[in-house]
């Protein structure tokens, strides 16, 4: 399935001012792979998404969707494929309610009104919060906020689901079962975050990413056990791999 | 800070009224959009000595209250909030216009009756406002908006205002807890910092701006919007708008209270 291939060819990225975020960046990513990219504050993890995404375009090199280039041109047919969840799901909920701002995408596609009614129930089924749909999003907690900002892009069915931050300032119950939605995906993932745990719970792969640059790349179980390396790029091993100051045992045995 | 977090729970009753389900609500947004510019065009129509006259105009929202079981008290408080702007626009007629007049006996500036007449108005259009949004909501009425050839920048730029307006006010509230939290002797925000506090929320409401307009963009947004199928004008729309079209201008033409009182006067004689 080549078409589902993301891929990055040593892409730079430097904003306006002289800062760059971006440095020689190349990776692919295959059909169904999840991935968490790491890094601390400031690394050029939401840069890279921004990348992705084709809301910037990179100084050198070049993005790939499936074969087809990230360009001003075919952004409308990679913004089909790839769906984006923002950090602040304030930022990514903007009509008055659910319903309307699931079917967003899929109207700015120009479905009919019964195939978009379908995709938005979908949606939120798979989310779980078709009961909300007819609430306002500012009367939603954090955690429903999140699913239903997470459902806003599932409407569009894309091939790819891209997020920065999912479990940012949620309650240990909201952040269980977003986790556990999205281990129910068989989407392509790309997941940035500083929830390593999280990252160990969903990714087989993760990319370390320091000042712009790759500082590693490969297995999660392997990548995020290496203290020195964690701690070379601003980061710490998760504290479901940490060893329990009592015993000294691992949390965490026999992952793979 | 209670006075901002209890104004966004009040602005949200619009939303909650809107969502009824009364023969007004049902009515098409666009029908309850042009009987509300006639009307507001009807009532500004009259002239700045009439008082009488215009009293018939009362009918409209008290007959729509009624039919869309808004509740009287709480619409009634948003509009004492627009109260002090319009006395203060008009509290200097009596002053400047001080002709004497002799009204049923009694002699007054002709300034009162101006005065009188401004606040009525200005009471009847706000309130014909407030019915608007209270029984069609924001996302309808944008797109009656759009079906009158409204440009979709301002429809949009409403819409977001709208939306967003609620995050601004607890972003404003936070930076005023914040700050008292650390001036606690202090009444109110000393006046050297009102510059980067507005300057502080300008460039954060800029920045979440360019977030939301990433989103969107993300969503295949460009730049019209779609709130889903659009419905038809039915005969009941049409009925609804030419029975308070036709009222509008009999209440114009004829002044109904004069007639009323001549009718009773002459039973009397």
């Amino acid at each position: 399935m080549s078409h589902h291939k993301l891929e990055t060819k040593t892409i730079n990225y430097v904003y306006p001012d002289g800062n760059k975020a971006v440095k020689d960046i190349s990776f692919t990513i295959h059909h169904g792979e999840s991935v968490g990219i790491v890094g601390a504050n400031g690394a050029g993890k939401s840069t890279l998404l921004m990348l992705l995404m084709g809301v910037l375009f990179p100084s050198s090199g070049e993005v790939l969707v499936g074969d087809i280039h990230v360009t001003k041109k075919t952004l409308p047919l990679i913004r089909q494929r790839l769906g984006m969840v923002f950090q602040d799901p304030d930022d990514q909920l903007f009509m008055s309610t659910v319903y309307d701002d699931v079917a967003f995408g899929p109207r700015n596609y120009r479905y009919d009104e019964k195939e978009v009614e379908s995709r938005v129930f979908q949606a939120l089924e798979m989310v779980g919060i078709l009961h909300l749909k007819d609430r306002p999003p500012f009367k939603l907690s954090g955690g429903e906020k999140r699913a239903a900002a997470i459902a806003s892009v599932l409407s569009m069915q894309p091939d790819v689901l891209i997020m920065d931050e999912p479990t940012a300032s949620l309650d240990p119950r909201s952040r269980r079962r977003v986790i556990n939605l999205l281990n129910c995906f068989e989407h392509t993932k790309i997941i940035t975050s500083h929830d390593l745990d999280m990252i160990l719970d969903i990714s087989r792969r993760v990319i370390v990413i320091k000042d712009g640059e790759i500082a590693a790349d490969g297995e999660s179980a392997e990548i995020l056990a290496d203290a020195e390396l964690l701690d070379q790029c601003g980061l710490e091993v998760p504290i479901s791999l940490q060893r329990c100051p009592k015993c000294g045992e691992r949390f965490l045995t026999g992952r793979s | 800070m209670a006075d901002f977090t209890s104004s966004l729970y009040n602005m949200r009753l619009m939303d909650e009224l809107a969502c009824k389900d009364t023969f007004v609500h049902k009515l098409h947004p666009l029908i309850k959009i042009l009987t509300t510019i006639a009307y507001l065009f009807v009532v500004v129509s009259y002239d700045r000595h009439e008082i009488i006259g215009l009293l018939p105009m009362l009918f409209y929202p008290v007959v729509v209250f009624f039919l869309a079981e808004l509740p009287i008290k709480q619409v009634l408080a948003r509009l004492l909030l627009i109260e002090p702007f319009i006395i203060a626009i008009g509290i200097l007629n009596p002053f400047f216009d001080s002709q004497v007049i002799i009204v049923g006996g009694f002699a007054i500036s002709r300034g009162w009756i101006t005065f009188a007449s401004i606040l009525l108005k200005s009471l009847f259009t706000i309130t014909a406002a407030l019915i608007l949004i209270c029984t069609t909501g924001m996302d309808k009425l944008a797109a009656g908006l759009r079906m009158l050839k409204v440009p979709r920048l301002f429809v949009l730029q409403l819409l977001l205002t709208y939306r967003y307006i609620s995050v601004l006010i607890e972003e404003v509230s936070r930076s005023i807890r914040a700050y008292k939290l650390r001036a606690p002797q202090q009444k109110g925000i000393h006046p050297s910092v009102w510059g980067t506090l507005v300057g502080q929320l300008l460039l954060r409401t800029i920045d979440r701006a360019e977030r939301v307009y990433q989103a969107m963009f993300v969503r295949g947004f460009t730049g019209e919007y779609y709130t889903g199928a659009d419905t038809w004008v039915t005969l009941r729309d049409v009925a609804y708008f030419g029975g308070w079209l036709s009222f509008f201008i009999l209440a114009r033409m004829v002044n109904i209270p004069l007639m009323i009182g001549l009718l009773i006067s002459g039973v009397i004689s």
